[in-house]
């Protein structure tokens, strides 16, 4: 293809060879421009580099809308912890940060933090920190956490250029790299300040996907090696290895299958899954999963199956006899199956291999979580996927996934199967859970690419070999038959040139619209760090509401620093890191009955819930309450999720109490336990006698658009601590119990 | 690197050597013929005007003045400065003088001392007139000792309704004036006349040497109690054009402590009454021509503050994240860069002088603890020299210039350029090698 092209373009640079360039260009005392030129594949080597560097820049900064806009912070709640453990790991060291028991939060349970995350990501930042220190770079560790995942992105947009390359050419790979540098699925996890392990996970996976092509491509032991580390590296980092660990055994089976079994994937999945599951044993939250649980051993039966066919192939060279062989075959299987289905019924029984956890069975089946198992459905980002938010993530991704499908299947081959299969189950999986749809952008990028690049090089082979035909009739000896038969063709469709013409135009009219839809998104929508909270005022200007950290600051330097705090669990992983206070449950939902205790303490009466909090010992309750400035994510709006959570422990939160004919409401006709419930107290303690909006009566909640039901509150157990300036956050003091005389 | 630091400063500080040499003259010879002491408790940081008639009555020349402090006011005396007064009415000019403590043999009950140097000895039968200024910190306390969000800050001060003196004083009156009219109690030492915003004791005379009459005033104090707990500056120098100030506060509201609830609505509908001793912000004064100013806590930038700048000086009022009630502590950072040529002088002999005010920029505050860092060069590899002042109980009277000097060779201003430039050139010579040498061992 490349010297089809070299041919094409014309340009001629004589036959010097790289060195002899050079040594003319230096040692000719006449140096002329012609001398620097340079060969054809010197400026495409140029080119692609310098169209690399511009995608690795682009992805960087496209990313900084939020540090821009408002400043270098960590964003939302996930980060905190992450930010948290990192400035712990920089601080004490790897020993402290591997051995680490919090006890700052679930109180009074606390939380071995070493054994119970991903430390990918923090081992990351701390070494990238570390690295910038050695370098005599002042930066503080918050500048690198929030750069991370913007310069993991662009580490992204390298390798998928090397995907896109191994796949398809290296056409396609450019593609995909600037459109996976922008593509807003994946900078809606990457942003600036998104400190979490989504931004480097993504990397790690597509990384660990490449590199496992790249195996299965060669046959080679060393690209299997380093897919067995990208993995390993993807296991510290995220939970969403397990799509790899499935992933990667289901695309051998379809190999296996399809009879395109070959010693190069057996090698490839043999090093990686062994390897691979080593390594990953190393990482402690993940310990022996690998052979231990159900969600893991897909991958363990396709690598002793591999076995087995392995060994069936050499029996069968040593067999001559085939009517023998199919007999033997006929034994084997059987008994592998059998021997394989014994085991995992053994496993399974006898507890050794545990079974499916919630998280994965509501994957597979999307209504499993709304029935048995709230908390996972009360987080938004848990939600199925609505088409517009695919149109919204994708754009024209959307329509160029079909046919870069339809490519792939017409040059079908080991690679462009994986990412077909990557691409059609990460699309299943971002249908099920909105958060996943980050997992299938890279498969969407890397197809689209090859639709893109595939079709922008079909026309523009059209339009050149048109003008190459017009232009010197003699060179149609040179160029190859199929494009003198495709001249041949174009007499006989006249209007094929312009045809082309006209397509790529809209190829790149399309492809203008995706950078612009990309870049409103991401300024938009997702540059927001949610800690501060921007509005237009009434005169166009802009209103920063600063309330959450107002709250968590005064509770860091106002609270005796042994104070345990409660709230929902939501703001848990802020509390700890801003507030630095112990706190109850956090954004780790490990320990279901604690998250309902508290529901049930906020959603129970004022005296009922007295006892609770003591037993908790309790001394702050923290309510976050949008009545004011008409923020709709507060408690009361959560409300719901913490019945239903409460009432799923404890049968004595019965829903139905907290509603008026199945509707929620907070006004005069509002259930009388919920007028009554702590939450409803805590949120509009002495609201009654704000007047919020003009020409409304006082105690107007701007957030639902009603005015209150209960204006009169009396609170007996609690007294208010603080309240933030715009009534965000408020704080309670829950009262020591009272002197017997 | 190593070029020799030292450091001066220019006025009060750390002159302690001239102690030695001062004269000593017997305090019977020396009486007050007038004393007048004006008290200002209108802030948390009391200012005391003395002027004194000191005659010389001995035989002997007097070079140097007591001045006598209890020993419970001096370790909260912040500055004690004065002057001569030379010339008549409206050719009245002021000399400074130099005030150092002193240690006197038999002071009775722990009196501590302060002598006051004279310019020329007082001869027999003369009379100077002297100006003291003092100024005391942490010497209200407040009483009741916590108050809750509707009630008024009411503080104590304790004093002596007799100025104390190792001399015997002919006629004295001491004024105090207090930031309200609402004084709920004070101590009567005849004569006493309390009217508007004023209190006066006195005129008493001849009193002898050490006199004393303790009296307490009991009185509404609203103002800010804005104390400092600590606050580091640090200077950094880059000769490149910039000097970046960053200071570290520690900033806590010394008044009485808050107690109780803290009611938002209260403190928004009603702020005349409610909250009355809180206080929401407070103004910083900085060098003018300042440029990229943040201010900032741990946990992020904090949106409210506004910087207003003019030829002579910038303002930056700083408010922090919520109002600060009794007790209620907030840390934050304030950084700003200055223009080197405003600060930084090099001399003929290729030093460099620089002068930077000493104090704390934020207005009518208490530092107790101060710390001034001053470095130059970043990105420095073989460390840094720094020189480091510390003071405590600093008041804004003690925003005077410092001065450091040092050698530097201008040459190492090239050392990062050179730095980046040859790091870059690295790997550009490392790709073209890359791509230049064939390192498969398979031909």
């Amino acid at each position: 293809m490349v010297g089809k092209m070299e041919a094409v373009n014309g340009v001629k640079s004589g036959s010097n060879s790289t060195a002899s360039t050079f040594q003319s260009a230096f040692f000719k005392p006449d140096l002329s421009l012609k001398s620097l030129k340079l060969k054809t594949k010197q400026q495409e080597l140029l080119i692609r580099v310098s169209i690399l560097t511009l995608v690795y820049i682009l992805a960087f900064i496209t990313r900084l809308f939020s540090v821009l806009r408002y400043e270098s912070m960590i964003h939302e709640f996930d980060p905190y912890f992450n930010y948290r453990t990192t400035v712990f790991l920089t601080e004490k060291g790897f020993y402290e940060f591997w051995n680490w028991f919090d006890s700052e939060s679930w109180y009074p349970l606390g939380r071995i933090i070493g054994g119970t995350l991903y430390p990918g990501l923090m081992v990351t930042a701390a070494l990238i920190y570390s690295i910038i220190r050695f370098l005599r770079f002042a930066v503080h560790i918050r500048e690198v956490c929030v750069l991370t995942a913007p310069f993991f992105a662009s580490n992204t947009t390298i390798v998928a250029y090397f995907f896109g390359k191994e796949l398809w050419d290296s056409g396609a790979g450019l593609v995909a790299a600037a459109l996976i540098a922008i593509c807003p699925g994946y900078i809606s996890r990457s942003v600036a300040g998104s400190y979490d392990n989504e931004g480097v996970a993504i990397f790690a996976l597509l990384l660990t996907f490449y590199l496992f092509v790249k195996a299965v491509n060669t046959g080679s032991l060393a690209w299997a090696l380093a897919s067995a580390f990208g993995y390993f590296y993807m296991v510290s980092a995220w939970g969403g290895y397990v799509f790899i660990i499935n992933l990667i055994p289901l695309y051998a089976m379809v190999l296996l299958i399809t009879g395109r079994y070959s010693m190069r994937l057996y090698v490839a999945y043999n090093c990686m899954y062994i390897l691979g599951m080593l390594l990953a044993m190393q990482i402690r939250f993940v310990g022996f999963q690998h052979v231990q649980s159900g969600e893991h051993m897909a991958a363990m039966g396709v690598f002793f199956l591999m076995q087995v066919f392995y060994f069936l192939d050499w029996v069968k060279h040593l067999l001559s006899d085939t009517k023998l062989f199919q007999a033997f075959l006929r034994i084997t299987v059987t008994c592998a199956v059998g021997v394989g289905a014994i085991a995992l019924g053994v496993g399974t029984a006898s507890g050794y291999i545990s079974p499916w956890t919630g998280r994965f069975y509501s994957l597979l089946d999307p209504t499993y979580a709304k029935d048995h198992i709230p908390i996972i459905a009360s987080v938004s980002e848990h939600q199925p996927t609505a088409w517009s938010s695919f149109m919204f993530d994708f754009h024209i991704l959307l329509f160029l996934f079909p046919a870069g499908l339809y490519f792939c299947f017409k040059r079908l081959s080991d690679a462009t199967i994986f990412i077909v299969m990557y691409g059609l189950t990460s699309m299943y999986f971002a249908g099920v859970m909105v958060r996943l749809i980050l997992v299938a952008t890279p498969a969407m990028c890397l197809i689209s690419a090859i639709a893109v690049s595939a079709t922008i090089k079909n026309l523009t082979q059209l339009v050149r070999t048109k003008s190459k035909v017009a232009h010197t009739g003699s060179t149609k000896g040179t160029t190859s038959g199929k494009a003198s038969s495709k001249a041949s063709l174009d007499q006989s469709l006249p209007f094929q040139r312009n045809g082309a013409i006209a397509l790529l135009i809209g190829a790149f009219y399309l492809l203008c619209k995706y950078a612009t839809h990309c870049t409103w998104v991401t300024s938009e929508a997702y540059s927001s760090p949610s800690i501060v909270l921007a509005a237009r005022g009434a005169y166009g200007n802009r209103v920063i509401f600063d309330d959450y950290r107002e709250a968590y600051f005064w509770l860091r330097q106002n609270t005796p620093p042994d104070a345990k705090v409660m709230s929902w669990w939501d703001y848990g992983y802020q509390i700890t890191a801003m507030g630095n206070r112990t706190v109850i449950v956090d954004n780790n939902t490990w320990n279901n009955t604690h998250i309902a205790t508290v529901g049930r303490a906020m959603s129970s009466y004022e005296d009922e819930a007295y006892e609770i909090m003591r037993s908790l010992d309790v001394d702050y309750v923290l309510v976050v309450f949008g009545g004011v400035t008409g923020y709709s994510s507060d408690d009361i709006n959560k409300f719901l999720w913490m019945v239903r959570i409460g009432g799923g422990v404890f049968p004595v939160i019965k829903e139905p109490d907290y509603l008026v004919n199945g509707e929620y409401r907070v006004d005069k006709g509002a259930a009388p336990k919920m007028l009554n419930c702590l939450m409803y107290k805590l949120s509009y303690y002495r609201f009654g006698e704000l007047q919020t909006e003009y020409g409304k009566p006082p105690g107007y909640d701007r957030a639902r658009g009603v005015e209150i039901g209960n204006k009169d509150i009396k609170l007996e157990y609690l007294e208010e601590a603080f309240t933030t300036s715009n009534w965000i956050v408020r704080i309670y003091k829950v009262k020591p119990p009272n002197n017997r005389w | 690197m190593a070029a020799p630091l030292r450091f001066r400063l220019a006025l009060v500080f750390s002159v302690f050597a001239l102690l030695s040499l001062l004269a000593r003259s017997s305090s019977q010879d020396l009486q007050i013929a007038n004393a007048e002491r004006r008290i200002d408790l209108t802030s948390h940081i009391i200012k005391v005007f003395l002027t004194l008639k000191v005659e010389n009555t001995g035989a002997s020349p007097a070079s140097e003045i007591l001045l006598a402090f209890p020993p419970t006011q001096v370790d909260h005396l912040a500055v004690v400065k004065a002057a001569a007064t030379v010339g008549k009415r409206k050719k009245k000019t002021y000399q400074p003088l130099d005030v150092n403590p002193s240690e006197q043999p038999d002071s009775p009950n722990g009196t501590k001392y302060f002598s006051v140097s004279l310019l020329k000895p007082l001869g027999k039968g003369e009379s100077v007139t002297l100006e003291v200024f003092y100024i005391l910190t942490h010497s209200l306390e407040p009483f009741p000792v916590e108050i809750s969000q509707s009630e008024s800050q009411l503080v104590y001060y304790r004093d002596s309704a007799i100025i104390l003196s190792p001399y015997a004083i002919k006629q004295q009156t001491t004024y105090i004036k207090t930031p309200g009219t609402k004084v709920e109690s004070y101590t009567r030492v005849d004569p006493t006349i309390h009217a508007g915003k004023e209190l006066k004791y006195g005129p008493y005379d001849e009193q002898p040497p050490y006199s004393y009459s303790p009296i307490v005033i009991h009185f509404e104090n609203n103002n800010p109690f804005a104390v400092v707990e600590e606050l580091v500056r640090e200077v950094e120098i880059s000769h490149w054009g910039s000097i970046q100030i960053t200071e570290h506060y520690k900033l806590v509201h010394a008044g009485a402590r808050h107690k109780g609830i803290f009611s938002r609505v209260e403190y928004q509908s009603r702020p005349s009454i409610s909250g009355v001793s809180s206080f929401k912000h407070i103004l910083a004064r900085l060098p003018p021509r300042v440029h990229s100013v943040y201010y900032r806590d741990e946990i992020g930038n904090i949106s409210s503050s506004h910087l207003r700048t003019d030829s002579r000086k910038s303002e930056l009022e700083i408010e922090p994240r919520y109002p600060l009630f009794g007790g209620w502590k907030a840390t934050f950072v304030i950084g700003y860069g200055v223009p080197l040529e405003d600060f930084l002088f090099e001399s003929s002999d290729g030093r460099r002088y620089l002068n930077f005010t000493f104090g704390c920029p934020l207005v009518e505050t208490v530092v107790d603890k101060l710390t001034v860092k001053t470095s130059y060069s970043y990105l420095d590899v073989v460390g840094r020299t720094v020189v480091v002042l510390e003071k405590k109980n600093v008041v804004p009277e003690h925003s005077i210039p410092f001065q450091v000097y040092y050698n530097f060779n201008p040459i190492f201003m090239l050392a990062e350029p050179f730095m980046l430039a040859s790091v870059f050139f690295f790997f550009f010579m490392a790709c073209v090698a890359y791509l230049h040498i064939d390192l498969s061992i398979r031909k």
